[in-house]
Order: structure tokens, then C-alpha cells, then sequence
């Protein structure tokens, strides 16, 4: 990993994945996706932000490749190897029967190794989300918030090259979700990996992300993209700020034209 | 969570209500023995009372007192019994955990597989075990092989429909997440569905222990006087040829602990394999 180098500015990065003319039909008549495009640079935190049905989770699962798109190309610059991705689902989605440690094995495991052959690797990965003591608790000894530092901890330990999450916080309380949203930052600072954010939460994806994919209903697409040109690290004053507060504002206006849109077309 | 805000606004209804929980708690636990040790405890001492009160003839009905002596006396004949039958109980019920899950494990492997061979176990399942054996026993020249048959055919079912269920009731992130990671069907099977059937299975495990017994013992009433050594339903039907009704109880008395000794194995069985971390294994307050 390089983890020494610092991530470069927007605008000269590296591209990671395109997505081009992606269509996705459901069922042969629901459009979840129309002519979707999107080109991922290493190093982007990206925020997919938009209503509930315009087809977040859809990208997503194309970009894991849980499915295929009915027409158009994703391509992954170096293609893509094993151990490239990690995966934050909304729930922590957690093996209950298995202790913390052996859910944060399972990438490795399904890869056929031992856990003694990467005891190292998981401990790193649990020391990175503050669990390195609940090695050997089981899912439900742990909060909800916890129990998403070990899903969180699972998707690090190969040391992906790309982090989907979808939604990841949503189902936490505030004060949680603002302790894991700084965690998050701090990670991907260490880590320098590239990020797909799913929200809902305009303020959750002004924190977080530096672009801000806005995204449109029915047919689902993007709508628009928000820069979001504070720098990193960002703080707990961040959220105070004007700075914050003027993106904030420009990020909400976004999401309601493309909640509009989606409105004309319906009714068309 | 509102829980402790509430505790701050009003401590003193909360702390009343918790002593009042705690007590309530202490009471269900003793409770939870006591009670029905003494009910039996009561049950039997009525059914001595009526025996003695009526001066009803041990033919008829003997007493507590008097089945505990004939278990004593006919002990050497009865614990011979009591090993067949639990041995063909035993039996069947391992070969229809092996049966049961091993079937459910084809089925989710391969729908057709399961759409092939799923009105079989439905049609072994509803048909009644009496009007089966018969027949075994016709086909089946070994009587040990039938009575297995008997005992299996009405044992593997709950294993077979409660495995397959939990095999097919994994968390679909998870398998999406196997799905990311590259797993094999094996790793699937055995990391993910198999754990998550577990708790279904013991379910069923606990069902077909009762009716393994209940197998053994309804084939041997069919198969009769057996070439092999006779076990306890044999002896019951032997006995009432005879009007030694106070032996009939014990033996009766024999199969019953029996099944009990079943349940309560399978149980802990349960609760060893579970109680980590499972849901029904935990104690919520309220
Ligand atoms: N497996 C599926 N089968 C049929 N329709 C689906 C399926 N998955 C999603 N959809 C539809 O596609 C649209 C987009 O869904 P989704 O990507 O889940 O949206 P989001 O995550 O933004 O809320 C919705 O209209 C949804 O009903
Ligand atoms: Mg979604």
C-alpha cells in the first residue's frame, strides 16, 4: 500500500473505474439505472447521495460485480485481483455464531488461509477501528456501533483498493455515527484507499466525501456532482464552520433539482 | 433509548418497580422447579390414595409402590428390554440425522434435486407408521433392519423440513458478501449455511429424539415376538397377556423416562451448542 505518499488533488488522480452508458432493467420494465456514468479516481472519497429508488445500492452492486448491468462497460484500471474490494453493507451483516476475530477472517478464509497465517493482518485491521480487546467477543456482546467497526474492520483486511459502503450509518444514532464518520476519515487518511459512500444524509456526505455524486429517480442517474473542496483532515469544528454550512447549502440544492427532475418526469 | 433518562425523571417508581421485578424474577426461578416436582409429587400420592381408598385389585390398577417393586423385581428382564428399545431408538435417530440433513444439504444443493425427491419424504411423513410396518416386515427379512426402517421413517422428517429450512435461511448480505469474496459452494455450505442451520436443526433434533421412540415402539407392537431379544413395547404386550398389569407399568414407566432422558439430552445438547450465541439462548429482562 502506499501508505507513505499523501492522496493528490482532485483533478490529478489516477482513474481507478469508469462506468459508461450503464442501463440496469429490473424485470424487463424497472429502470433502476439509465445511462449512468461515472469514472472513479484512486483516492476519491465519493458520496452517491440521492432519494431512496434512485438506484444507489444498484451501482454499487454492479461495481461488485454481485450483478451485471443489461447494457453499457465497467472497467477497472489494472483490472481487478482478489482482495481489491471491501464491502460495508447497512446492517453489520456479521456471522453471530462466530467470534469478532473470525468475522473479520472470513476474506482471508475464503481465500483458503489459515488464521494463524494472518493473525497479523486481522489484528491490524481491528487495532484500526479501536477493537483490538474484543478479539474474542461474540457480535452480540458488542453495540451497534461496534458491531459496525468489526464489519468496517472485515472490508479493511485485504487491504482493498476500493471500499463500498452503502448506508453504513444510517441505522445508528447521531452521536455514533459523528464518532464514526471522524473514524472513517482517519482511516482512509491512513489508508489513502478509495471510497463509495451511499447516503441519504446530505450533511453525512459534505463531512465526508471531497465529490459528491448527486443522483436522480426513475430512471436512476446522475443528476449532478457537488465538489466538495475543504481539505483534509476534517474536524469536529468542520461541522461548524461556514465553509461546512455554504456546502451544506449547495449539496441540499443539488439533491432537491434532482428530486425536481424526477418530479417533471414522472408527471410527463 | 430512552431507558435512562427515564431512570433520572423518576428513580423512585423505577426503583419500586425494579425491586418489585427482582422479586417477581426470584419467584419464577424457584417456581420454575418446584412447582412441577411437587405436582407430581401430588399426582402420585392421589393415585396411591385412589388405589387404597377403593381398594382397587392390582390387576386392575396397581399402585406407585407397587410398579417401583415389580420394576425392582423384574429388573434383570425389563433393563433387557429397555436396551433394545433404546438401542433401535438410538439407531434410527442417528440414521435419520444422517438421513435428515444429508438430504436437506442435496435439496438446497440442487432445486430439481429437491422438487425431485420432496413429495417422498411428504408422502413417508403423512403416511402412518402402523399401517407401513407391516409391510416392512414382509419385505424385510431382518427384523432389527424393519424395526430401524419403522423407527427412521418417522424420525427424519422434522430433521429433513427444519435442516432444510435453515439451510435456506441465510442472511442474503452475508451471501452476497461470500459472493464478493469468491467463495465455493463448499465454503458457502460449511462457513455459512450449515452454522445457520444449526439452530434448526437441534429444533428438530429435539422432535425426532420423541419420535424415534415412539417409532421403536410402535414397529415392535407390529413386528410382535421378534427373533431378536424383545423390547419394552414387546414385554407391555406380553404382560397384559398375562393381566400382569404392574409389570405393564413399569415397562410403561420405563419408556416414558426414556423419553424424557431424550428430550432433556437433546436440550442440552441445545443450550451447549447455542448458548454463546444465540438468540433463544439469551435472557432478555422483560
Ligand atoms: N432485485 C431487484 N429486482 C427488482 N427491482 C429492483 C431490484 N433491486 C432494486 N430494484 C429497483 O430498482 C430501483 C433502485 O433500487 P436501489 O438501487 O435499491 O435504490 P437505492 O439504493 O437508491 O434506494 C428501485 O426502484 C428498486 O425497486
Ligand atoms: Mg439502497
Amino acid at each position: 500500500m502506499s501508505n507513505t505518499s499523501s492522496i493528490p488533488p482532485l483533478g490529478q488522480r489516477d482513474a481507478l473505474l469508469h462506468m459508461a452508458n450503464i442501463d440496469k432493467v429490473f424485470n424487463g420494465n424497472v429502470e433502476a439505472l439509465k445511462n449512468l456514468n461515472l469514472t472513479v479516481n484512486q483516492g476519491d472519497f465519493i458520496s452517491l447521495l440521492g432519494p431512496s429508488g434512485c438506484g444507489k445500492s444498484t451501482a454499487l452492486r454492479l461495481i461488485a460485480g454481485l450483478m451485471r448491468q443489461t447494457s453499457g462497460q465497467i472497467t477497472w484500471n489494472g483490472g481487478l485481483n482478489e482482495g481489491d474490494l471491501g464491502v460495508v453493507f447497512q446492517e453489520p451483516t456479521l456471522m453471530p455464531w462466530a467470534t469478532v476475530e473470525q468475522n473479520v477472517w472470513l476474506p482471508h478464509r475464503l481465500r483458503g488461509k489459515s488464521l494463524d497465517d494472518v493473525r497479523g493482518d486481522i489484528m491490524w485491521a481491528l487495532k484500526m477501528v479501536g477493537l483490538e480487546s474484543f478479539q474474542k467477543s461474540y457480535p452480540r456482546e458488542l453495540s451497534g456501533g461496534m458491531k459496525m467497526r468489526v464489519s468496517i474492520a472485515r472490508a479493511l483486511v485485504t487491504q482493498p483498493r476500493l471500499i463500498l459502503m452503502d448506508e453504513p450509518f444510517a441505522a445508528l444514532d447521531e452521536i455514533t455515527r459523528h464518532k464514526l464518520n471522524n473514524d472513517l476519515l482517519m482511516l482512509r487518511d491512513k489508508l489513502k484507499c478509495t471510497v463509495i459512500f451511499v447516503t441519504h444524509s446530505v450533511f453525512e456526505s459534505v463531512f465526508l466525501s471531497d465529490r459528491i455524486v448527486v443522483m436522480a429517480a426513475r430512471p436512476g442517474r446522475v443528476s449532478s456532482e457537488v465538489t466538495v473542496d475543504a481539505p483534509y483532515p476534517r474536524t469536529e469544528e468542520f461541522r461548524t464552520s461556514a465553509q461546512y454550512a455554504e456546502l451544506c447549502r449547495k449539496a441540499s440544492d443539488a439533491l432537491h433539482g434532482a428530486m425536481n427532475q424526477h418530479g417533471e418526469r414522472a408527471s410527463a | 433509548m430512552s431507558a435512562p433518562e427515564m431512570q433520572n425523571t423518576q428513580s423512585p417508581v423505577v426503583d419500586l418497580e425494579e425491586l418489585q421485578y427482582a422479586r417477581a424474577q426470584r419467584r419464577d426461578k424457584i417456581a420454575k422447579w418446584t412447582l412441577p416436582v411437587l405436582m407430581l409429587l401430588l399426582a402420585i400420592f392421589l393415585w396411591d390414595r385412589l388405589v387404597v381408598w377403593n381398594e382397587i385389585p392390582h390387576y386392575i390398577l396397581p399402585g406407585p409402590g407397587l410398579v417401583i417393586e415389580t420394576l425392582i423385581e423384574d429388573w434383570g428382564m425389563l433393563s433387557d428390554a429397555l436396551w433394545v428399545t433404546l438401542k433401535i431408538t438410538l439407531m434410527a435417530l442417528a440414521v435419520a440425522v444422517l438421513g435428515g440433513v444429508g438430504l436437506a444439504v442435496l435439496f438446497t444443493q440442487s432445486r430439481y434435486f429437491e422438487m425431485a425427491f420432496y413429495p417422498f419424504a411428504v408422502i413417508l411423513q403423512v403416511t402412518p407408521v402402523v399401517s407401513i410396518a407391516p409391510l416392512i416386515f414382509i419385505y424385510v427379512d431382518n427384523r432389527l433392519a424393519g424395526l430401524l426402517l419403522c423407527a427412521w421413517i418417522v424420525a427424519f422428517f422434522p430433521i429433513l423440513s427444519n435442516t432444510t429450512l435453515g439451510l435456506n435461511s441465510t442472511d442474503h448480505n452475508l451471501r452476497d458478501l461470500y459472493k464478493i469474496y469468491g467463495a465455493t459452494r463448499w465454503q458457502r455450505l460449511r462457513y455459512l449455511q450449515l452454522p445457520t442451520a444449526l439452530p434448526y436443526f437441534l429444533g428438530g433434533l429435539r422432535i425426532a429424539g420423541g419420535l424415534a421412540l415412539i417409532g421403536a415402539v410402535v414397529s415392535e407392537y407390529v413386528a410382535g415376538t421378534g427373533g431378536i431379544g424383545s423390547g419394552l413395547a414387546f414385554r407391555i404386550l406380553e404382560a397384559g397377556y398375562r393381566l400382569n398389569i404392574p409389570r405393564m407399568f413399569a415397562a410403561l414407566l420405563l419408556i416414558a423416562a426414556t423419553g424424557v432422558v431424550i428430550f432433556t439430552l437433546a436440550s442440552l445438547l441445545s443450550h451447549a451448542l447455542l448458548h454463546k450465541w444465540h438468540e433463544s439462548a439469551i435472557k432478555r429482562e422483560n
